[in-house]
């Protein structure tokens, strides 16, 4: 999913990529492409993983990730960091999900649960403010539970902002409120993914599965 | 002639009072000033309002500061975090408020204390639960929700080096709500590895200038959070 995505990903785009699985995007950028990330807790030109013994626990991801610095990189501050993301300045930002609507609706934040302590960190400054979301799910929840659904019921993050959906079932696009089939994974059937998504899917050509 | 060098924590906090709104830099460890917390643990202002990204960690710092029962209200943005359960406790024992904040939406109702704007629009949680009674308007066929800038007494800010006039710089990503925090407080006090002479920073490179600023004082070797936490510390120290 995460080389998927990464293919996805044009030269010289500035990137946020969120905590977890997105995290792995960065692995996968094929070679002659140069892209800049942006973490919100005040990076721009985040590098990997520091080797063992030289992590600086001033210098990490949103996170909270010890990570370096490559060189042309730059520091700043919160209101900055966040007038970039707010102000449509990131390219790309890679998020994962508790679940999708058809309609491009995420929620990434809180199940909502009474005795859940809530936090919603920069999720909601990006969903809001950059150009280009791209989520990374599993497309089931473990208990089989679909994720994609035709209404969240989980609290949202932002309404009608997810562009696309990389799944370990397929890759989804959200055009207009409704759920297009880019790419379906190998021996996975339309049938299959229809069956283990709670909204209409699409083809390409626009024909309802 | 100015001098804004305090010698000690405990003298630089020495006048926060009970129900003060005071701001604390860092996001997670990086840039908590912790060593003024603690002072203000010794100093014991209570029934404060704590704006900060977090809640701290383990048993020192800002989740000390909490533990220690000084806290009435947190603003934040993310109040659970590895290590973090003093705040999760007491918040759902319904012991602590909590005005949850989009991050974004934190530092810019913080600039814009700083800057002297009483409120703006903003995107950001749009058609979510955190923009629930709040004013909503069109801009351009687009809607906003206004949010209110948050003026603090006092700020707390860890920088890595000050002069006597106030000018900071900071370190690496430790820099996250230090700059912007110091606008936004009536009494900024900052804890510095370094103090400078005058000159010594390159006025090109100050972050902080010296005008946001009220007290400086120096610690030459700040707690590393992380550690203490590893090594079960609590502060008052175990």
């Amino acid at each position: 999913m995460a080389q998927k995505v990464a293919m996805d990903i044009h030269d010289g785009a500035y990137v946020n990529l969120g905590i977890g699985m997105p995290e792995l995007v960065a692995d996968f950028i094929p070679e002659g492409r140069e892209v800049i990330y942006h973490t919100e807790n005040g990076l721009l030109g985040m590098g990997k993983a520091p080797q063992p013994g030289c992590e600086d626990p001033e210098l990490i991801n949103a996170g909270k990730k010890c990570v370096t610095a490559i060189p042309g990189a730059c520091y700043f501050h919160h209101a900055d960091s966040f007038t970039m993301i707010r102000g449509g300045h990131i390219d790309v930002c890679v998020l994962g999900a508790l679940q999708i609507s058809e309609e491009g609706d995420l929620a990434n934040w809180s199940t909502g649960e009474p005795g859940a302590v809530p936090a919603v960190g920069g999720a909601m400054d990006l969903v809001a403010g950059v150009q280009t979301i791209f989520v990374i799910t599993q497309h089931c929840m473990k208990n089989g539970q679909a994720k994609i659904v035709k209404q969240c019921t989980y609290p949202l993050t932002g309404k009608n902002v997810v562009n696309r959906i990389y799944s370990n079932l397929a890759i989804i696009d959200v055009i207009e409120k409704k759920l297009f089939v880019r790419e379906l994974a190998r021996g996975v059937t339309f049938g299959y993914l229809q069956k283990n998504t709670d909204a209409k899917l699409f083809k390409n050509s626009g024909e309802q599965l | 002639m100015i001098n804004k060098l305090v010698k000690s924590a405990r003298e630089a906090v020495v006048d926060i009072f009970d129900g003060a709104t005071v701001m604390i830099s860092g996001f997670g460890e990086a840039g908590s000033p912790i060593e003024l917390i603690h002072a203000l643990i010794d100093q014991g202002a209570n029934k404060l309002t704590i704006v900060s990204n977090n809640t701290g960690s383990g048993n020192v710092g800002l989740a000390a500061l909490i533990e220690n029962k000084q806290v009435k209200k947190m603003i934040c943005s993310f109040p659970r975090t590895a290590n973090s359960t003093v705040f999760p406790d007491l918040y759902r024992k319904g012991e602590i408020e909590l005005e949850l904040v989009p991050q974004g939406t934190l530092a810019e109702r913080i600039r814009a204390a700083g800057a002297g704007i009483p409120a703006y629009y903003t995107q950001t949680s749009v058609n979510t639960p955190l923009a629930q009674n709040k004013e909503l308007r069109i801009f351009n066929k687009k809607a906003y929700v206004l949010e209110y800038a948050i003026k603090a007494d006092f700020s707390l800010v860890k920088c890595h080096a000050a002069d006597r006039y106030g000018n900071l710089i900071y370190n690496k990503t430790a820099r996250n709500f230090g700059p912007i925090m110091c606008t936004a407080a009536k009494t900024t006090i900052v804890q510095a590895r370094k103090i400078l002479e005058l000159g010594q920073i390159d006025p090109e490179c100050v972050v902080t200038p010296g005008i946001f600023v009220k007290r400086v004082v120096e610690v030459a070797d700040p707690a590393d959070e992380s550690k203490l936490v590893a090594e079960n510390r609590r502060y008052p120290w175990n």
